[in-house]
C-alpha cells in the first residue's frame, strides 16, 4: 500500500460514508471457532465516540465515492463536483484487518457508491467480504448494505458473509422518493428487503434442524430513513418502522436528520441545521414500539401527527392519558409499570422482582433506580397518597415536569441509548478463574 | 464484635466468610491488610486465606445464587469499594439463612448496592472492551497500557483471548501494577519493569515500536475525524460516552 494514497483515499471515502448512520455491531455471536482472528459479541461494542457524540464501532467506509445516480439528497450524487476515490479490495481488506488487531474497531461496514452498474459494485464489495472471510479467517462483525438493484445471486452471497444486511428505504414514501432520487423506485428497494427477510428465516429454520447450515445474515437486516428531506409527517414515519418490524423482521430502523448537503437543489427544504431534536424524539418512539410495548397508534393519534418536541414521547402518552395514572407499583402490571414516565425497562424489571419480597416505598424505588422527579406524578405506593394532582390540566403538569427538568446533569440528546443497556451477554461468559 | 483483617484478595474474603461461620463470630468490619493501624481496644482477628475453606464458601454461594448471578459477589468484590467486604458477609448470611431466592430483593440495602457495584464493574469491564488500543511493538507484541477505575483485568481477559486469538497480546494495568499476557496458548499474569513505555499514558517509546503501528495510527486519526458530522457537534454527548479519563490512552485523542 502506499501510504500518503491510502490515506488520501480513506479521508475521501470515510468523509463520503459518514452520513449512513446505522453503526451499531450488534445481534451477533460468532465465535472464533476458525483459530482465526476475531469474534462478534452479541451486545456490540462502541470503541469510540466522534464529537457529534456518536458511537464508532465499526469501520464504516464507502469502496468508492464515484456514483451513476444522482440522489438530490446525496453528497456523493453524480453532479457535485467533489474528490472522488475507489478502494482495492485489498486495501479494505488490510485496513480492516490492521484496524480490528489493534482493538479500534469491531468490524466493516461497507457500503458504496454505484460504478457501472448495480451488480458490478455489488460484486466487488462481495469480494471484500469474501476475502475477509475465507483468506483472512476474519470472524469480526460484518455490516454490509446491498446496492439497490443488484442481483439476488449477489445478495444471496452477501448474506453468506455478512452478519448484518441492510437496503435503505431513505425517503419514507414513494411519490418522495421519485421526487428526489428519479432513478430509484420502491420496489427495488422491497425485492431485496424481502429477499433478506425470507432468506433468514429460511437459515434460522435449516439451522434448527441441522446444526451446521449456514447462516445467512445472522444479525439480521436493517434500514435507514432520511427525516425532514420531505414533507412526511412523524405518524407516517412512525407507522412505516412498525410495519418494517412486523412484516419485515428488521432488527432495526435508523433515522438521519437531513442534513443539508446539496442547498442549491430547490427539491429540497432550505434549512440550515439537521432536526436533531425530531430525530431524538423518533428514536424514544422506536424505543417505546421495540422495548416498552406500545403501539404506533398509541404514541401519535390521528388529529396529533407530530411528536411534541418539548417532552418525550412517553411523558407525552401520560399526559394525554392521565386517567390511567397514577399506576400502584406494588400491583399493576409489568406492561403499565413500563408506561410510567421516568420507569425504565431495567428498574420496571426490578420492580416486579422486588415487589415480591416487600411492598415497595419511594425509598426503594430510588434505590431501584427510578427517576422520582419525574416518576412521582404517576405512581402511587402504600405510604403516601399519590403526587398525582390529576385535576391539573396536563399542560399545567407538563409545564411543572419541564420546570423540574432543568438539573446539572441532564442528559445530552441520545441516538444511541440502549447501546449498554443489555450489556450483560458478553460478559455472562466471563467465568471466575477460581 | 470483632474485627476481621485479611489478605485482600477474594479467596481471603471467601475464608472470613467461613471462619465466621465457623466460630460462630461475626465482625462488624472485615478489613485489608495494612489498611489501617490496628486498635488496641478492637479484637482483631487476622484471617488467613485458605482455598480449600474458601472454595467450600464459593460453591456454598453458588448453589443459591442464579444463573445470572453467580459471580455477583465476586464482581462486587472488584470495586475495591471501602467496607464492600462486610457488605458480602451480609449477603451471604442472608443467602444461607433464607430458603428463598433473597437476590432480587432490591429494598433490602445492602443486595441493592452488591447488585449496583457489581454493575459498575461491569460496566468498567465493557470499557475496557471498548478503549484499549493495541500498540504493536517490533517484535510483534500487541501491548496496552491503561488504568481501569476497579480492577475489572480478570473480567476482560476471557473476551481478548478469543478475539485475539492468534496474535501475541498484553494488557498491563499501570495502576495496580500488573498485566495480562497472552502468548497464543496461555495467559500469564506479569509485572513490567521495562522503561520502554510511559507509565502515565501507556504509550510505547519509539523505538521499540513497530513501523507499521504508525502508519496505523495515523489512519486511524484520519478516519476518526473525518467520520465525524460537524453540524451535529455535541461534545457533552461525547463525554457522556467517553469518559475523559480515558482520552490519554487513545490513538484517536493523541
Ligand atoms: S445511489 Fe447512493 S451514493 Fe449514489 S447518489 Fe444515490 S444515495 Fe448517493
Amino acid at each position: 500500500m502506499s501510504k500518503d494514497r491510502v490515506q488520501q483515499k480513506l479521508t475521501i471515502l470515510a468523509d463520503a460514508a459518514k452520513y449512513d448512520v446505522s453503526c451499531a455491531s450488534s445481534g451477533s455471536n460468532r465465535p472464533n471457532a476458525s483459530k482465526g482472528i476475531g469474534s462478534s459479541v452479541s451486545c456490540g461494542i462502541c470503541h469510540s465516540f466522534t464529537e457529534d457524540g456518536r458511537c464508532v464501532s465499526l469501520f464504516k467506509i464507502l469502496m468508492t465515492n464515484y456514483c451513476i445516480y444522482d440522489c438530490a439528497y446525496c453528497i456523493n450524487r453524480r453532479s457535485n463536483d467533489r474528490p472522488r476515490a475507489t478502494f482495492t479490495v485489498d486495501e479494505i481488506v488490510q485496513l480492516t484487518i490492521g484496524f480490528y488487531r489493534r482493538n479500534y474497531i469491531e468490524g466493516l461496514f461497507l457500503s458504496s457508491g454505484v460504478i457501472k452498474s448495480p451488480d458490478y459494485t455489488m460484486e466487488r464489495m462481495v469480494q471484500v467480504v469474501r476475502k475477509l472471510r475465507l483468506e483472512e479467517k476474519f470472524n469480526g462483525y460484518i455490516h454490509m448494505k446491498t446496492i439497490p438493484g443488484a442481483s439476488e445471486e449477489l445478495v444471496s452471497q452477501a448474506g453468506l458473509f455478512a452478519d448484518r444486511l441492510s437496503v435503505n428505504i431513505e425517503i419514507p414514501t414513494e411519490p418522495n422518493l421519485k421526487k428526489l432520487a428519479p432513478e430509484k423506485n420502491f420496489p427495488g428497494i422491497m425485492t431485496p428487503m424481502e429477499q433478506i427477510r425470507n432468506s433468514i428465516l429460511t437459515s434460522k429454520e435449516e439451522r434448527r434442524k441441522y446444526r451446521k447450515a449456514p447462516t445467512f445474515a445472522p444479525a439480521g437486516q436493517s434500514t435507514q430513513l432520511i427525516v425532514g428531506a420531505t414533507p412526511e409527517t412523524d405518524r407516517q414515519i412512525i407507522l412505516l418502522s412498525s410495519k418494517l418490524y412486523q412484516t419485515q423482521k428488521l432488527k432495526r430502523v435508523y433515522y438521519s436528520g437531513y442534513l443539508p448537503v446539496n442547498d442549491y437543489d430547490k427539491r429540497l427544504p432550505a434549512i440550515d441545521k439537521p432536526p436533531l431534536v425530531r430525530e431524538n424524539r423518533l428514536y424514544q418512539s422506536d424505543w417505546l414500539m421495540r422495548f416498552y410495548r406500545f403501539r404506533a397508534e398509541e404514541i401519535l393519534s390521528d388529529d396529533q401527527p407530530f411528536l411534541d418536541l418539548e417532552v418525550d414521547p412517553k411523558l407525552g402518552y401520560a399526559l394525554r392519558n392521565l386517567h390511567l395514572y397514577p399506576i400502584d407499583v406494588n400491583t399493576a402490571d409489568y406492561e403499565m409499570i413500563l408506561r410510567i414516565p421516568g420507569v425504565g425497562v431495567q428498574s420496571a424489571q426490578r420492580i416486579i422482582q422486588a415487589r415480591r419480597h416487600r411492598k415497595l416505598t419511594f425509598y426503594h424505588l430510588k434505590k431501584i433506580g427510578v427517576v422520582l422527579k419525574r416518576a412521582k406524578y404517576f405512581i402511587k405506593t402504600n405510604e403516601l397518597p399519590a403526587a398525582l394532582r390529576s385535576d391539573l390540566p396536563p399542560e399545567n403538569l407538563k409545564r411543572m415536569l419541564l420546570a423540574g427538568s432543568t438539573s446539572k446533569r441532564k442528559k445530552a440528546q441520545d441516538t444511541q441509548l440502549s447501546l449498554f443497556a443489555n450489556y450483560q451477554p458478553a460478559l455472562a461468559t466471563l467465568q471466575l478463574q477460581h | 464484635m470483632p474485627i476481621f483483617v485479611y489478605d485482600n484478595t477474594f479467596e481471603g474474603l471467601l475464608t472470613c466468610i467461613f471462619e465466621a461461620y465457623s466460630r460462630k463470630q461475626f465482625p462488624n468490619t472485615i478489613q485489608p491488610e495494612g489498611k489501617q493501624p490496628e486498635n488496641l481496644f478492637d479484637d482483631t482477628i487476622k484471617i488467613k486465606s485458605d482455598s480449600e475453606k474458601a472454595s467450600r464458601v464459593w460453591k456454598g454461594i453458588q448453589n443459591k445464587l442464579s444463573a445470572k448471578n453467580k459471580q455477583l459477589p465476586y464482581h462486587a468484590f472488584l470495586s475495591e469499594e471501602e467496607e464492600i467486604e462486610i457488605k458480602i458477609l451480609r449477603f451471604a448470611r442472608r443467602l444461607f439463612s433464607e430458603k428463598e431466592n433473597i437476590e432480587t430483593d432490591f429494598g433490602d440495602p445492602d443486595i441493592m448496592e452488591i447488585v449496583q457495584t457489581s454493575r459498575k464493574v461491569k460496566k468498567e469491564a465493557m470499557r475496557m472492551m471498548q478503549f484499549v488500543r493495541f500498540q504493536q511493538t517490533k517484535d510483534g507484541l500487541y501491548f496496552c497500557g491503561i488504568e481501569p477505575q476497579y480492577d475489572v483485568l480478570p473480567l476482560v481477559i476471557n473476551h481478548f483471548q478469543n478475539r485475539f486469538a492468534d496474535q501475541n497480546w498484553l494488557l498491563y494495568d499501570l495502576h495496580r501494577n500488573y498485566g495480562a499476557f497472552w502468548n497464543k496458548k496461555t495467559v500469564e499474569e506479569v509485572v513490567l519493569t521495562s522503561r520502554e513505555m510511559n507509565r502515565n499514558t501507556g504509550q510505547v517509546s519509539e523505538n521499540v515500536l513497530n513501523e507499521s503501528d504508525a502508519f496505523y495510527q495515523t489512519l486511524w486519526k484520519s478516519y476518526f475525524e473525518n467520520i465525524n458530522i460537524k453540524e451535529r457537534k455535541n461534545l457533552r454527548l461525547q463525554r457522556q460516552h467517553m469518559p475523559r479519563r480515558f482520552w490519554k490512552y487513545l490513538t484517536e485523542k493523541q
